[in-house]
């Protein structure tokens, strides 16, 4: 038997594809990849296609390593995926949309992305004009004398984005949930292409804001890995800077939105009020409350001085005191524990299953952490613990998020003791003179934000991708509500907190 | 949580000064709010947020408009979850083509008399995303638009300065 290693290094290697090897594999190797994925053997990371090809991110678990590897589709077909691993099946439907290749042996073949109000199909390859009034959306059935449906969205009643969630439910009971996204699909990949690298960088700081400073840093590193520069020491320490003050403010308002989800406003109040302290301090360190456009190809645009430094001292040593109170609060008081602990339970083969990553992965067992493996500078040189639980309910989602909070506190207090004075930013990129690739796995928030570039010779971007963590954790939302009531639903959906921008894209 | 709840009784209030409106906003302003309309309604607001595609960036300072800091109610305004309680649509994003109906129907939901605020750079011309197959662009391309608050996004201050002025026009 070939393992899925092998199958990874198999075929053609492509030149100038950084730092994880392409490999053009034939119709067979494709299907051999699908099926070891498919038995547990290895993660699929990611599926995307540039227009010509479809290229698959794996992660082989006996080597840990990674590798990328593509199919060519003159016929403007690919062996589904989805097929055999489902976690691919939504992303089949929106390559479809956008490139118009068609996965062989898909059992889903409605529209994903495209709602039929663009006024144009296959906006990635050869475009053509098209009715824009709506398509139709056959939503999946659940039938039976008792069962209702109810509606929601895409307006949500919260200040939140917007997605339609169609339930059916039992009384109060839900037996299925169904989400149609795509709502904020704003071409985001289509408008980067043929353009220059500080708009696509823009453009991809702009995916998801929440999480602005990971995509930022996710598109910088791949194009550095593209043009294989590396970038000052104190740019690194200052993009894993930002990156943990993005991580901390996020987690602390999540917990809060949780338990308000709950009505424990108690909770909800306090943690907002950190929050805007790590915004606050965010501000007067880097000059923008959420960090945008801090992060660029060749570095980071704003040094950290004497007065952020000590912000940033001030801001912790507060929170550090806080949060343990928080945390007192939060698991002393019965009544938040009643809805949340068994709640939204995620089993943790479902958690492995589709390679879900970030809180909802480490609250099901599965420990993977991109800082980790495969892991990028400068955090193999600071020691940080990952929060893990198996549980895989609300609770564990909050649990891990305060070991995850407490994780960044040290990570920062580490920053900032290592970091060297020096220059922040390589001032004018090298052209690359040839096609070249790049690719990163950068660990945001929600968890493992892919990024895959291809610049031209002259340095502007071809084509880009970017995969948001949310792909593979939104289809199990549907799988944790099963069986739990309707009123638990906004628990279960905020203890996730997907993203519908970095979706949709 | 006792100790939560003594200290709150026992502490100063985080809560700050309200900033000035901002001078442009209420130029913007003076020719959208008509007399009647003011008496009707006093100097209280209800708002529905419409994420008409934005990148999630405006809903998070809309959010901290609701903290300790800002205390967005102490003005008479507060979010509501329906269109049908709404005074205000406060609108952020490029308008996906996906979202256009959803947000004209939002605005056809909600009573008159009614104001539209564009929050954010995408709301006020597309922003970054302009001139893509997915956008429409600006807000105002879609519903009449009465107040653009600009930024990328605005931060809690710049909406507080755009909304107080809103209220304080309208006694």
């Amino acid at each position: 038997m070939i393992s899925l290693r092998a199958t990874m290094r198999g075929g053609r290697r492509i030149e100038r594809s950084r730092p994880w090897p392409r490999h053009v594999i034939n119709q067979t190797g494709w299907l051999r990849a699908i099926r070891e994925i498919s038995k547990g053997h290895g993660d699929m990371l990611g599926l995307w296609s540039d227009g010509a090809d479809v290229h698959m991110l794996m992660l082989d678990h006996e080597s840990s390593d990674i590798g990328i590897v593509t199919l060519e589709c003159p016929n403007g077909r690919f062996p589904s995926v989805g097929h055999m691993h489902p976690p691919a099946s939504r992303l089949e439907r929106a390559i479809r949309d956008i490139y118009g290749l068609g996965a062989d042996g898909s059992s889903d073949l409605r529209k994903w992305l495209d709602h039929g109000r663009w006024g144009v199909r296959r906006p990635g390859a050869k475009p053509e004009p098209s009715e824009a009034s709506g398509d139709a959306y056959a939503f999946l059935v659940a039938e039976g004398a008792p069962l209702h449906q109810i509606p929601v969205g895409p307006v949500h009643a919260g200040i939140i984005e917007p997605g339609h969630f169609r339930f059916s439910a039992n009384g109060e009971v839900v037996v299925r949930l169904e989400e149609r996204l795509g709502y904020v699909h704003k071409g985001i990949e289509q408008l980067m292409v043929d353009g220059p690298l500080d708009r696509a960088a823009r453009l991809a700081g702009r995916v998801s804001g929440d999480s602005t400073v990971a995509y930022a840093l996710a598109f910088a590193n791949a194009v550095e890995s593209a043009l294989e520069i590396e970038i000052p020491q104190r740019a690194l320490y200052l993009r894993a800077l930002m990156a943990e003050l993005e991580r901390l403010a996020n987690h602390i308002g999540d917990i809060g939105a949780i338990c308000n989800d709950a009505s424990f406003s108690l909770m909800h109040t306090h943690c907002a009020i950190l929050r805007e302290r790590v915004l606050r301090a965010s501000q007067l360190c880097f000059g923008h409350r959420l960090m945008m456009d801090r992060i660029v190809p060749g570095g980071v645009a704003s040094d950290l001085t004497m007065e952020g430094a000590v912000a940033l001292h001030a801001l912790l040593s507060g929170a550090k005191k806080i949060i343990p109170r928080f945390i007192e609060l939060y698991g002393d008081t019965t009544s938040i524990q009643d809805r949340t602990v068994g709640t939204g339970r995620l089993r943790s083969e479902l958690a492995k299953q589709y390679g879900c990553g970030g809180v909802i992965g480490r609250s099901s067992g599965r420990s993977f952490d991109a800082r980790r493996h495969p892991g990028y500078a400068p955090y193999p040189e600071l020691s940080f613990k990952v929060g893990s639980a198996h549980a895989g309910d609300v609770d564990a989602r909050v649990w891990v998020r305060f070991d995850e909070i407490r994780a960044s506190f040290g990570l920062i207090e580490q920053i900032l003791d290592k970091m060297q004075e020096g220059s922040i930013r390589i001032e004018s990129l090298p052209a690359p003179s040839e096609t070249c690739e790049g690719a990163a796995l950068i660990e945001g928030f929600r968890g493992d934000i892919f990024a895959w570039v291809r610049l031209d010779a002259a340095g502007a971007v071809q084509r880009c991708h970017l995969r948001d963590p949310s792909w593979f954790q939104w289809p199990l939302l549907e799988a944790v509500i099963e069986g739990n009531i309707v009123a638990d639903f906004p628990l279960c959906n905020k203890s996730f907190n997907c993203s519908y921008s970095g979706h949709d894209l | 949580m006792r100790k939560f709840l003594f200290q709150g009784l026992l502490r100063w209030p985080l809560t700050e000064l309200a900033p000035a409106a901002d001078d442009a906003a209420v130029a913007e302003l003076a020719a959208a709010l008509a007399k009647a309309s003011r008496r009707r309604l006093g100097r209280s607001l209800s708002i529905r947020e419409v994420d008409a595609g934005s990148c999630n960036g405006c809903e998070l300072e809309i959010h901290a408009l609701g903290n300790a800091f800002y205390d967005l109610e102490r003005f008479g305004l507060r979010f509501v979850a329906s269109p049908r309680h709404a005074d205000v649509l406060l609108v952020t994003g490029p308008v996906t083509k996906n979202m256009r109906e959803a947000l004209e129907r939002t605005y056809a939901a909600t009573p008159d008399p009614k104001w539209v605020v564009a929050v954010g750079d995408c709301a006020f011309d597309g922003g970054v995303f302009a001139g893509g197959y997915a956008c429409v662009g600006a807000v105002s391309d879609v519903i009449p638009v009465d107040l653009h608050i600009r930024g990328c996004p605005p931060d809690p201050v710049a909406l507080l300065q755009g909304l107080i002025a809103l209220v304080e026009r309208r006694r």
